[in-house]
């Protein structure tokens, strides 16, 4: 397929970026759409030009570097992928794809569509992890009980890569359903609730710092995610901070 | 505490709390106001004591103008938080693929609601206040007019039809507004609206029906005068 494609080309993270039409041919609808920026890329370097910049790692939806904007979508318009997983049998012959990075003032961009996510980073050193000393007397995790419910809550919302679609297509750039999801995983088994006041409210007062928006419960930070993180852990981060809060 | 609610999610937990508040007052203001559709002097009785009563004047009045500056104003508050979190807008933004157009512009029907409110406020409240606490006259009667006067200034706002269509235009907006407002709230104070379906179709019921209700006590007064 024969495609055009306008993307936002940005110097570097001080310039001013703007919107830059190409032209990509012969195109197969088995690519990935990485493949197809490669290719994109690969006649821009052909030609002499800066190839465009992008996020990606693993290429196989569970690094969560990739991070495009594409037709108005957080990771185009396919459901529970990433851009890496996203295929080309999406779009038709002739079509015009819009590329952007992922909009948002604690996203900044780096250069073309690599933004700069390390507030996510920042969010999680603030209380995602548990402080536990695993020197040789720590007791064995599978001698607590935990029911299958909260087990697999837990596991379905340690499912976040942090790929940042939940900010990207929130309409206030919100982080909840990210930090929601964080905070789930831990606050859901006994080992992370020792700590889950600290937790929730340190990693709430550094997304505020952060300068991320309010969550106004669109939804659509679920429908985007490519995990399928539920709003359900945002409701219960909230639950959470109240609890500690008083 | 107060930590909380200067946080962002204490934010949205308090606009939640002064929105369950506005729905609460705007139930028992429907439920008075349907009264004028079966019974002029039911009506009238309960407008006086509702005009008269210490308790409604000077506490739960000041409550609730409380409660309406202080969702107006930390809706705006938020608003100008919310934009300042992408200075750099999208050349193209699809956000009908992943949400509905009541949750994306709260801040527009609120803002049409806000302008209903002021003409409200012109039409019933300030005239009110003028009578009452100006005028001093707590009698609830009027030169020329048999009984209380409620029901008969409630019917003679209605003969204009432009008001009727504002008032009509603005019920729609609010239940646009309630249609993502009222789950959402729930959602702010923890609450799972994902699961609770049952919590989601009386959202839909209560924001369909008030302000269906509202305009048909509207049109009933416009067409029976």
């Amino acid at each position: 397929m024969n495609l055009t494609l306008k993307i936002w080309r940005q110097e570097d993270s001080k310039a001013k970026g703007r919107m830059v039409d190409y032209k990509v041919t012969e195109i197969s609808e088995h690519m990935s759409f990485l493949e197809m920026m490669d290719v994109l890329n690969e006649q821009l370097v052909n030609k002499g030009e800066d190839p465009v910049a992008f996020d990606h790692d693993c290429r196989e939806g569970i690094c969560g570097m990739c991070s495009m904007y594409i037709n108005g979508e957080a990771h185009g318009p396919d459901r529970g992928v990433t851009t890496c997983q996203l295929h080309m049998r999406m779009f038709k012959d002739g079509d015009t794809i819009t590329i952007e990075p992922f909009r948002a003032t604690a996203f900044p961009v780096i250069k073309d569509l690599v933004v700069d996510r390390s507030s996510f980073e920042r969010i999680q050193q603030a209380g995602g992890y548990i402080s536990v000393n695993t020197s040789g007397n720590t007791q064995d995790a599978n001698s607590i009980p935990i029911s299958k419910h909260a087990a697999d809550e837990a596991m379905d919302a340690a499912m976040c890569i942090g790929c940042g679609a939940c900010v990207a297509s929130c309409k206030n750039s919100s982080a909840m359903l990210f930090v929601g999801a964080k905070v789930s995983q831990y606050a859901l088994l006994p080992q992370g609730q020792v700590e889950a006041a600290d937790r929730v409210r340190n990693m709430v007062a550094q997304m505020d710092l952060e300068g991320f928006g309010n969550c106004t419960n669109t939804g659509a930070c679920e429908i985007e995610c490519p995990k399928g993180i539920s709003l359900e852990n945002i409701a219960r981060m909230n639950r959470e901070l109240m609890k500690a809060s008083v | 505490m107060s930590g909380f609610f200067k946080s962002s999610i204490g934010r949205k937990v308090a606009m939640a709390l002064s929105a369950f508040f506005l729905m609460f007052f705007l139930l028992q203001h429907f439920a008075i106001n349907i009264l004028s559709v079966f019974s002029e002097t039911t009506f009238n009785e309960v407008s006086h004591f509702m005009g008269t009563n210490f308790l409604v004047q000077f506490v739960l009045q000041p409550v609730l103008i409380f409660g309406v500056v202080f969702h107006f104003v930390m809706g705006f508050v938020l608003e100008i938080k919310n934009k300042n979190a992408r200075q750099i807008a999208y050349v193209k933004n699809n956000g009908a693929a992943n949400s509905t157009w009541m949750s994306r512009n709260m801040i527009y029907s609120g803002l049409a609601i806000l302008a209903f409110i002021v003409l409200h406020f012109i039409d019933f409240w300030f005239p009110e206040i003028n009578t009452k606490y100006i005028q001093g006259d707590w009698t609830g009667m009027h030169d020329g007019i048999e009984g209380y006067r409620y029901f008969h200034e409630l019917q003679e706002k209605f003969v204009n039809p432009i008001r009727v269509v504002a008032y009509v235009v603005a019920f729609i907006f609010l239940s646009l507004h309630l249609m993502h407002g009222f789950a959402s709230a729930f959602q702010s104070v923890g609450g799972s609206t994902i699961r609770k379906k049952r919590l989601q179709s009386i959202g839909k019921a209560y924001s369909i029906l008030i302000p269906l209700g509202f305009i048909f006590i509207a049109l009933y007064h416009h067409f029976n005068h």
